[in-house]
């Protein structure tokens, strides 16, 4: 494996736009390219503040710091110029889109890919579409479905792995995807992630879960656990079967001693 | 004086259509109105005695009537009146050629994906056009099934007991202000008769009429669907009505026989100076169904409330509508559905988008009267604002004289969310697609009723008008 990191955030501190205080703390991350990382943490511990940092979401903001990827200051780029440069985050709560369908959707974002004046070939996109539907085990009627709209949790993750499977990002951050889907689908999401990777080696994952159960079935690098903006320990996997046995709590004393 | 083309600011900002023909009319009359102008007029269509009577009687009501106090602001609107030259014969068509249409509207033609066939009429090319064929294999077809489909001036002509019979009839020159203003000087316009039992799959396209007097300021409208019929008549399309008037004041009248289905389609792009001031309105008799899918582009000031009578047990009415409320445009618009028997059912469906100073009204009234029993009614109306500046209000008047009636009431004003934007823009998307997309969604309930080839249209020109929306 290549020894630059695709992803690198050094010393970020992030809040709320404009509004005090930081969220996150001096956050160190280094991604290399193909590596799986997990972030685990408590509720409230600024996993999805810096998932929502490295999609460029408006409402949050970087106060010091830096996230370079691919050797860019990715927190200069628009977040549809970082969605065209590989970054996908597959979100802990995606919003609803009425009236536009899933597959509507999915093209024109291809579409948005390409140079001007070159057309998606839309025979290849619907082979491409089925195809990733197979491998996710979804019903092929679901992508008619408006985005979002009136889905049950488990459906909202797993057409955010369905986006994620069709665009074939370079970084995938995935926000708790394993939240609200039971263990059948979960093993459906792991194995679709882990037949991506296998597809596309290269392909960096920043998994933040809340819990072990997804690592499972998808085996991280590196485990980092993050407690109130801050990642307070990084190592193997065997970190994540700790917490498992210990909780969080150690880390929670840690702090205040 | 020669003819003489100005092409008028093609800049997407403004209105970009604005497509004027600065040349001698073959007839026209004096500005403002009054009796002798419409003997003129009448004498110019060589109409029936009744008709002359009934056109002067009009006037009179019209004149004796108020400028309406309700809806948008008509303030400015006498001004205009006193200058609008109330009868323009139009220029022969045939002496304009598709080579002679400048590149720059063929472009917009072009990007606005309107048929060929359709460009050429609306560049005021005149009959020469490939779907001429087309059109000559339906109009047989509808000919042989007994199917009248002519300009309202020729079914005056040839159909004179038929017309008489029901002209003014859904809409008596008394109505209304407008109604009497276009009841004293229509022009232009449809004639439809579809005799009991006969179903048409195509629908009845308007331009498909060659050589008709195309959307005149005061096109006048009448159909009759008989018994057991079925048809879907479209009026304009999404592509620009090129037209210097201010003012544009129509009647439709339709009537739906028992256990007929009609559906009337239109969507129409004005430019921005234009005061749309409709009535259209069917009677919907036992069994029968009647929907209006209404689209309201452009225009400085629209009222338009297509409604649907309910005077036969069992009737149905739905009425789907689409208003676009762009930069100092006010489109003030909505349904009424009046169930008079009982079993009555009727839906609106209203979405309106808001962009920059734009203003969207629904305007809606519900009326059930007593004995129309287990009458359902249900009104939604979904409003998108785009800018903090965009505006919209909603006005349903629900009047109930029936206790068994259940009459449902929805409204939701939406503004397009940073959240549904980003969201989009992390996918990959630009900010200018990805608000475009949020307004296609928002408008898919009504475009997907629409034939592929006119959803697609409002797709695109909506698209167009949002450009520079964002940023
Ligand atoms: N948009 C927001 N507005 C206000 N507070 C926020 C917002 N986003 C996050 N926070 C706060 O920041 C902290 C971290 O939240 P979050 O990043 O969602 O944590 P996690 O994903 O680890 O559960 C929480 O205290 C949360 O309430
Ligand atoms: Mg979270």
């Amino acid at each position: 494996m290549n020894d630059r990191p695709i992803l690198s955030v050094t010393g970020l501190s992030a809040r709320v736009a404009d509004e005090d205080p930081d969220i996150l703390k001096g956050v160190n991350l280094a991604i290399r390219p193909g590596e799986i990382h997990a972030i685990m943490g408590p509720n409230g511990s600024g996993k999805s503040t810096l998932a929502k940092v490295i999609s460029g979401h408006p409402g949050y903001e970087a106060t010091a710091g830096a996230v370079v990827y691919q050797g860019e200051d990715l927190l200069e780029m628009e977040p549809d110029e970082r969605a065209q440069a590989g970054v996908f985050i597959a979100f802990q709560y995606p919003v609803a889109i009425p009236g536009v369908s899933i597959a509507n959707f999915l093209r024109t974002a291809l579409q948005a890919r390409l140079e001007d004046g070159e057309e998606l070939d839309l025979f290849e996109f619907q082979e491409l579409l089925m195809e990733r539907m197979e491998l996710l085990q979804m019903d092929p009627s679901f992508v008619q479905r408006s985005l979002n709209d009136g889905f049950s949790g488990g459906e909202k993750k797993r057409n955010e792995i369905l986006q994620m499977a069709v665009l074939n990002p370079t970084l995938a951050v995935m926000d708790e995807t394993d939240s609200g889907l039971d263990i059948d689908a979960l093993k459906v999401v792991a194995h679709g992630v882990n037949a991506l990777k296998a597809e596309n080696p290269a392909m960096s994952v920043l998994l933040i879960t809340h819990y072990q159960r997804m690592l499972n079935y998808i085996t991280p690098d590196v485990v980092h656990v993050m407690v109130k903006g801050r990642i307070v320990e990084s190592g193997g996997p065997e970190v994540a079967l700790g917490l498992e046995e210990q909780g969080y709590e150690k880390y929670r004393r840690a702090q205040v001693a | 004086m020669p003819s003489n083309e100005v092409i008028q600011g093609l800049g997407l900002d403004d209105y970009k259509f604005g497509f004027v023909t600065d040349s001698e009319p073959v007839f026209r009359t004096r500005p403002g109105l009054d009796g002798d102008i419409v003997r003129q007029i009448s004498a110019r269509k060589d109409e029936p005695e009744w008709m002359l009577k009934s056109r002067l009687k009009a006037l009179r009501i019209y004149d004796a009537k108020p400028m309406p106090q309700w809806g948008g602001d008509l303030s400015e609107l006498q001004d205009t009146l006193d200058q609008t030259y109330f009868y323009v014969k139009p220029q022969e068509q045939m002496e304009r050629s598709w080579d002679d249409v400048p590149e720059n509207i063929k472009q917009t033609f072009e990007r606005l994906g309107i048929p060929e066939a359709e460009r050429r009429i609306l560049a005021g090319v005149g009959a020469q056009y490939d779907s001429e064929m087309v059109y000559h294999s339906l109009k047989e077809e509808w000919e042989s099934k007994g199917v009248i489909f002519d300009s309202i001036e020729d079914g005056l002509k040839n159909h004179p007991e038929l017309f008489r019979k029901y002209f003014g009839t859904v809409i008596p020159a008394a109505d209304n202000k407008f109604a009497a203003l276009n009841s004293a000087v229509w022009s232009g316009g449809s004639f439809v008769y579809i005799p009991p039992g006969v179903q048409l799959e195509t629908p009845l396209q308007a331009y498909f009429r060659v050589n008709q007097e195309r959307l005149g300021q005061f096109e006048r409208t009448l159909i009759i669907a008989d018994e057991g019929s079925r048809a879907h008549y479209i009026e304009g399309c999404t592509a620009p009505v090129y037209s210097t008037d201010s003012f544009h004041s129509g009647v439709i009248e339709i009537i739906v026989h028992r256990d007929a289905y009609f559906r009337y389609t239109t969507i129409q792009n004005w430019s921005n100076n234009m005061y749309n001031l409709v009535t259209q309105r069917a009677l919907v008799h036992q069994g029968a169904h009647m929907e209006w899918l209404d689209g309201n582009l452009g225009s400085k000031l629209t009222m338009k409330y297509p409604s649907c009578y309910l005077m036969g047990e069992g009737a149905h009415g739905d009425i789907l509508s689409i208003a676009y409320a762009g930069d100092g445009q006010h489109q003030d618009t909505g349904g009424k559905v009046i169930h008079v028997a009982p079993n009555t059912s009727s839906s609106i469906v209203s979405k309106s988008i808001s962009k920059g100073t734009g203003r969207s009204s629904y305007r809606g009234l519900c009326k059930v009267y007593d004995g129309a029993s287990n009458s359902k009614s249900n009104v939604e109306c979904d409003a998108l604002l785009i800018n903090e500046t965009s505006r919209t209000d909603t006005f349903p008047y629900i009047e109930i004289d029936e206790k068994s009636a259940s009459v449902g009431h929805e409204a939701t004003v939406s503004k397009v969310g940073d959240e549904q934007l980003f969201y989009l823009m992390s996918r990959g998307l630009d900010e200018a697609e990805a608000m475009a997309l949020i307004v296609r969604g928002f408008i898919e309930p009504i475009a997907r009723e629409l034939p592929l080839e006119y959803a697609v249209e409002l797709n695109r020109l909506i698209e167009l008008e949002m450009e520079g929306s964002v940023g």
